[in-house]
């Protein structure tokens, strides 16, 4: 057991491509620590070298203090958890298991007793016997976990283990998993591009843009404290509302669009930094769970697109005259990218979302007044995107 | 709404099933055009020389004869001049298993390495084994000849040239490159090295592919004649192939029944390796046509 330190990583490709920048990570003894970011981030290319499957070009990984650049893949003494499970097909489940117990030399009782006791811990004793191919998603995943823990390994290496599984079979895996952490207790890394999963398995999460680490801290702090407006987009579902606004010259008056709201003394105080924007452009940013249809206070009126009614909460979708802010590359695929751009296309002025309270008395069409919690409002440069503190 | 099916329809479909028959009659036509020759030959070589080429009247059994095997297996009785049966079986099968073994080891690595390895000029390399694919074996038998005319009748010479084959190559290069590489990262991390990995992960699962190759290159080495034409003259390193010409040469008067039964002899075996490997060929073909 061991904690897992990068230091000023990077990985330029012969094409100089450069995928991975400085990056600087500690994964703590026993921690949990997932990196998540859209497909191409680079999460996966960064577990890929921290295994030793993916040579780096600058920087310094070490385990326990000790620096593994030059280590293979077997003698980092780490185990791998593969999207697709990489089980070998053509052995049993136990096999599968004991494969690297058995290059290690491990003595015959010894083996037994390792994978009887991982099968035990996985329910995967009545399947000993049987390969891969016969199993269903769920076991294979078990197995996957078998074989990462049977061998007391420095690390586990996880590489979005869950995206082949169903979504009911994944948030139960989800748990399973942890558990088995917490069990063995090894310093995880664990990569996903699910902002949920992130959140809800991480001890910390590091949050990965085109190669460059943008923030790692606790699921709250990412959320409550975004460094950028990447992070603030990435990261909470329904995702952070992002208009274009502009403090006014006074600078305690902000103007959305053509509507304008106070920004109280309270926010000035928490963002001491805001002063200085009086008079100029920023991005302004609205959790969906801080808008409410209590009308008083700083209103922002908007209109009712579409409302999804979820029974515990009704999630609103609604336009306002404000230009939203679009954060590029913010994640999924190309054709999901694309799949938006057409459904903002249509409803051009239906960007926006809030959360609200279930069984509210509003319509499709209604110009309805949604209360800014501003305490908790975001405010971000117009130009670097970084936060204002 | 839609055309209801007539009484009679729904009676016949009771009585036929819902089954392509039409397809079924024109496969049966076909699989009897290709199967005839086969059962001609196979008859013919049990019968008296009369009888053999005796039109579509041949086709039916009359009277049955070993009399063209006893005949073949007295004319190559003295080895000293003629060679015997059992040394041809002897030469084809030592050519073919060199071929054939030897073929899959070095064909197996070429493949993988062009499909794993990531190494200067990789590319060119592969575009190298494609060129080599269209190129046919008589446009550079001659060239060889001449390498190799040290080692005329030789066991060794006979084999040499077709160990090493681009199409096998080409065959293994695809399969591996379908392969998902993560087996081999598992048991890099596991800790096994690249032979390791290659011998315990990789081979068991590329039966389909070694079947394959070891199918399509007995079959070509077995019947093979050009090659051994050139590169032998004394009877005792003939294989199956150049005996059944020489038989063919030496008759004043061709006897069909005799060469039926050579015929028979030297088909056998080809069709006995096909049967042995055929499960895990029929799969690699599917496979190969899955994935494109």
């Amino acid at each position: 057991m061991s904690e897992i330190v990068l230091r000023n990583v990077s990985k330029t490709y012969d094409n100089g491509y450069a995928a991975i920048h400085n990056i600087d990570l500690t994964v703590r003894e026993g921690e949990f620590m997932v990196v998540v970011g859209p497909s191409g981030c680079g999460k996966s290319t960064l577990l890929r070298m921290v295994a030793g499957l993916e040579s780096i070009t600058d920087g310094e990984i070490s385990f326990g203090g000790q620096v593994v650049n030059d280590f293979t893949p077997g003698e980092r003494d780490l185990a791998m958890v593969f999207q697709n499970y990489a089980l070998y097909p053509h052995m049993t489940v136990e096999k599968n298991i004991a494969y690297s117990l058995k290059l290690r030399k491990l003595p015959k009782d010894e083996i037994r007793r390792r994978v009887e006791a991982a099968a035990d811990i996985l329910s995967l004793t009545e399947y000993l016997k049987q390969r891969p191919g016969r199993l269903s998603g769920g076991q294979r995943q078990r197995v996957a976990m078998g074989r990462a823990i049977v061998r007391e390994p420095k690390a586990f290496l996880m590489d979005e283990p869950l995206s082949n599984l169903d979504a009911k079979l994944r948030v139960q895996m989800r748990s399973e998993i942890l558990q088995i952490q917490r069990r063995v207790g090894v310093a995880t890394l664990y990569v996903t591009h699910d902002q949920v999963e992130a959140m809800t398995m991480g001890d910390r999460v590091t949050v990965l843009r085109a190669g460059v680490l943008q923030q790692c801290d606790t699921a709250q702090v990412l959320y409550d404290r975004p460094v950028n407006v990447f992070v603030a987009s990435f990261v909470g579902s329904p995702s952070m509302n992002l208009l274009h606004a502009a403090l006014d010259n006074d600078g305690t008056t902000l103007r959305v669009g053509s509507q304008l709201v106070q920004v109280p003394e309270s926010v000035f105080a928490a963002r001491p930094e805001l002063r200085a924007y009086a008079g100029r452009e920023v991005i302004f940013g609205v959790r969906p769970e801080d808008f409410t249809l209590d009308g008083t206070g700083e209103v922002l009126q908007g209109r009712v697109g579409h409302i999804e009614a979820l029974g515990s909460e009704l999630i609103v979708h609604f336009g306002m005259d404000a230009r939203n802010y679009v954060v590029e590359d913010k994640g999924g695929s190309v054709e999901e990218a694309e799949e938006l751009l057409e459904a903002t296309a249509l409803t051009e002025h239906v960007r926006n979302v809030a959360r609200v309270a279930p069984r509210s008395q509003i319509a499709t069409g209604d110009l309805v007044p949604l209360k800014v919690t501003m305490d908790r409002a975001h405010f971000f440069d117009a130009a670097s995107g970084e936060s204002i503190w | 709404m839609s055309k209801q099916p007539s009484t009679a329809t729904i009676r016949r479909r009771r009585l036929l099933g819902n089954r392509p028959w039409g397809v079924y009659a024109l496969l049966l036509f076909f699989m009897v055009l290709f199967l005839f020759p086969v059962y001609y030959l196979i008859l013919g070589s049990f019968e008296s020389p009369s009888q053999t080429l005796n039109g579509l009247h041949g086709a039916v059994p009359t009277s049955l004869t070993l009399q063209n095997y006893h005949t073949l297996s007295q004319t190559f009785f003295s080895a000293q001049i003629t060679g015997s049966l059992k040394g041809f079986y002897t030469v084809s099968t030592l050519v073919s298993l060199l071929v054939v073994g030897g073929g899959l080891i070095v064909n197996s690595l070429a493949g993988y390495g062009l499909a794993r390895l990531k190494f200067k000029g990789r590319r060119l390399l592969l575009l190298l084994v494609i060129v080599l694919v269209i190129i046919p074996f008589e446009a550079i038998a001659v060239p060889l000849y001449y390498m190799l005319s040290g080692l005329r009748n030789t066991l060794i010479v006979q084999a040499l040239p077709f160990i090493g084959s681009a199409f096998s190559i080409y065959l293994f290069y695809t399969f591996f490159l379908n392969l998902p590489p993560q087996l081999e990262e598992a048991a890099r991390i596991d800790g096994a090295g690249p032979w390791r990995t290659f011998l315990q992960i990789i081979l068991p699962n590329a039966k389909p592919a070694f079947a394959s190759v070891a199918i399509l290159s007995f079959i070509q080495i077995w019947s093979s004649y050009l090659w051994p034409l050139m590169m032998t003259s004394q009877p005792n390193v003939y294989p199956l192939s150049i005996a059944i010409g020489n038989l063919v040469k030496q008759q004043s008067t061709p006897n069909y029944g005799e060469m039926f039964a050579f015929g028979v002899l030297l088909v056998v075996p080809m069709a006995i390796f096909f049967i042995v490997f055929q499960r895990w060929f029929i799969r690699s073909v599917a496979s190969l046509a899955v994935k494109g």
